[in-house]
């Protein structure tokens, strides 16, 4: 068995379970999701993308994620269900609970794969960046029981697979201790929205100067996209850590990719590089980032993004008046 | 109040080179350096023994030049430095490095009140070892610790930095951290510090003296194999709009993105 789990319904449950489900038909395994949350709100949505199984561990303190009650849960689960494979997103929460899991069960764990393949034999083929990027490197867990990994958000695509038939159980929960303790909660500013922004424009250090930065939003409100960074752009405090996009962090895909005045270190082509089409513009004409592009313009980074500023205005303003 | 705080030392990735005929790392004259991230962790750890009293100990495995990142670490404050090394642990993954630690910690009766990590290395980069060490000590972890809030007697609290929010939590003593930068700014060494460093005794150990069946370690004592490492190689046919065909490479674009756009809102 396949499982995969999780402490909520989003885009990263269905990209898992899409791949999940190719995996398990390969394999001839069985696909069941572990949701450990406190509602079970939404959960037919799973059914829409392959599982055979929904085992649904629902409790109050599955509110926010601590690692007692959430590992001492999943140690049953997976006691009781033996899945072969479990993944995980690697989220805050996937990058916790899987290592202790791991550990309590004496077994192997590739962080953060951006690949996933399985073998006749079940075994998992596990790719990942490592190194700064600068390599990927492929593992596999031979000999011991579950094979375990965090997959990155933001890499799979989601693909429906309607099933009828698909199990719903639900697992009691009791004695769930917890040695921390909440004490309190400050939501973050819904910001950048990156991962599901269809469009993104991005800047480097290549904008010259803080304030240039601006035009960029400009831009994205326009064509209601979210702005991007280089992590030198993050470094210099230009934009906060939310925006970037690269190794160290997120992981996007969107249909258009703006690449403004950004080198193109490996680093960043992590988070980037399977976007649909990728649009650079640099003063450099032997940028790494042409190399990757689709399209790439040779020019100053702030003047190309205002001219697309005025040009989508001047649209907007005629067909508007 | 007693730290001890893991370092790994890395690779200066910060200086990869990569070679461009071939397409892979350089490793060439590069430098190893403490994880920067246990820099922060160790800065924690040494300001808080500042205010507090205590000691700070600093545990790594790794191969002998680990020395000098440890030596590093007296002369940034720590008092303690052990490393664990033997070529019995070569190729550890992260449940055999953890596994390791673990036992090297419950050998010496290393006593502390908080361990504290890095939330991950900048060459492996798994971010597992330690929370696979913390469970394999039975320890309460509080992972992507971006602030330590308050120190207690007998507890910890720390803020936590992680996709939708900023949480508070309290932990008992004694307890492990997994470390964001911004828990500390790393000071840099004074003179008298690597004076203190140079003479310092680093206490060594190998898989034999800490009592670690070699078998259990190493890369036979890893569940996991890397059975392929290769170079990432993605390239686009790009057209290129220069000098006097950058307007009609502006216009493309605009075209482009009122495909996208319009096409969204039907
Ligand atoms: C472990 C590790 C993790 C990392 N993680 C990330 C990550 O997640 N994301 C990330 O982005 N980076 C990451 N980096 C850093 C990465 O290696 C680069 O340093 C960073 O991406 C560079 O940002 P940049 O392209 O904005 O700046 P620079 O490298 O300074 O490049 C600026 C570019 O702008 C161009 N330019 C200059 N002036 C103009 C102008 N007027 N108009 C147009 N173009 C101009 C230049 O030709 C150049 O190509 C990481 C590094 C390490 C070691
Ligand atoms: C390309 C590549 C990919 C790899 N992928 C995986 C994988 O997916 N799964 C896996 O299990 N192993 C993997 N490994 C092996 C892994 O890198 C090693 O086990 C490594 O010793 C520890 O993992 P890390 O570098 O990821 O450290 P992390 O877990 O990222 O380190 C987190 C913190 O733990 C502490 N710490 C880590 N290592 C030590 C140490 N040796 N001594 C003291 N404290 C330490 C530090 O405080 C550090 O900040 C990979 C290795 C390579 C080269």
């Amino acid at each position: 068995m396949i499982l995969v789990l999780n402490n909520k319904i989003d885009r990263s449950s269905f990209e898992l379970l899409s791949k999940a489900r190719k995996l398990a038909d390969k394999a001839s395994m069985k696909l069941a999701f572990l949701l450990m949350s406190n509602s079970k709100k939404d959960v037919q949505q799973l059914a829409r993308f392959g599982p055979d199984m929904v085992i649904l561990a629902v409790h109050e303190k599955f509110n926010r994620f601590s690692l007692d009650p959430f590992l001492s849960t999943a140690k049953k689960i997976l006691a009781k269900y033996s899945p072969s494979i479990v993944l995980a997103p690697a989220t805050t929460f996937g990058r916790t609970l899987m290592p202790a899991l791991a550990a309590s069960f004496r077994t192997g764990l590739t962080a953060d794969c951006t690949e996933l393949d399985v073998d006749e034999k079940g075994n998992l083929l596990q790719t990942r960046p490592a190194i700064g990027g600068n390599v990927m490197a492929t593992i596999v867990t031979p000999t011991h029981r579950p094979q375990m990994a965090t997959v990155r958000p933001g890499v799979f695509e989601i693909v429906e697979h309607r099933k009828d038939d698909v199990q719903f159980i639900e697992e009691r929960i009791e004695d769930l201790s917890d040695r921390c303790q909440l004490i309190s909660v400050e939501p973050k500013q819904a910001g950048a929205r990156l991962e599901d922004a269809k469009i993104i424009v991005s800047v480097g250090k290549g904008l010259r100067k803080k304030e240039n930065v601006e035009v960029a939003f400009k831009l994205a409100s326009l064509v209601k996209g979210a702005v991007g960074a280089s992590r030198a752009v993050v470094d210099a405090r230009w934009l906060s850590h939310d925006h970037q996009v690269g190794l160290s962090g997120k992981t996007v895909k969107p249909r258009i990719y703006i690449a403004a005045g950004i080198s193109g270190a490996v680093q960043h082509l992590a988070g980037m590089q399977t976007s649909e089409i990728i649009v650079a513009i640099n003063k450099d004409r032997y940028a790494p980032i042409f190399k990757v592009a689709d399209i790439g313009i040779v020019a100053d980074a702030y003047w190309v993004l205002s001219e697309l500023v005025q040009r989508l205005e001047r649209e907007s303003d005629e067909s508007g008046g | 109040m007693n730290f001890l705080v893991l370092v790994k030392q890395v690779p200066d990735t910060e200086k990869v080179k990569i070679d461009p005929i071939s397409g892979t790392m350089v490793r060439e004259g590069l430098d190893v350096t403490m994880n920067p991230l246990d820099s922060h962790a160790l800065e924690l750890a040494v300001s808080l023994k500042e205010k507090l009293n205590g000691s700070v100990t600093v545990l790594s495995m790794g191969p002998m030049n680990t020395i000098d990142v440890l030596r590093d670490a007296i002369a940034l404050g720590a008092d303690r430095a052990i490393l664990l090394s033997d070529s019995a642990l070569a190729g550890s993954d992260t449940w055999a490095t953890s596994l390791a630690l673990a036992k090297a910690i419950e050998k010496l009766n290393i006593a502390f009140d908080l361990m504290i990590c890095g939330e991950k290395s900048t060459d492996g980069e798994t971010g597992q070892v330690g929370i696979e060490l913390a469970t394999l000590l039975n320890l309460p972890v509080v992972t992507y610790v971006s602030e330590l809030i308050e120190l207690g007697s007998n507890f910890v609290l720390v803020k936590r930095s992680i996709e939708d929010a900023h949480e508070v939590w309290k932990a008992p003593l004694p307890a492990c951290l997994c470390v964001l930068k911004s828990v500390a700014e790393p000071r840099l060494p004074t003179l008298a510090g690597k004076k203190t460093a140079m003479d310092a005794k680093i206490e060594i150990y190998d898989t034999e003296s800490i009592g670690i069946n070699r078998e259990e370690v190493g890369l036979k004592g890893s569940p996991t194999r890397v059975v392929k490492v290769f170079n990432t190689k993605i390239a686009r046919n790009c057209r290129i709009y220069a000098d006097k065909d950058i307007l009609e490479g502006i216009e493309r674009v605009v075209g482009l993105i009122k495909a996208v756009r319009d096409g969204e809102a039907k």
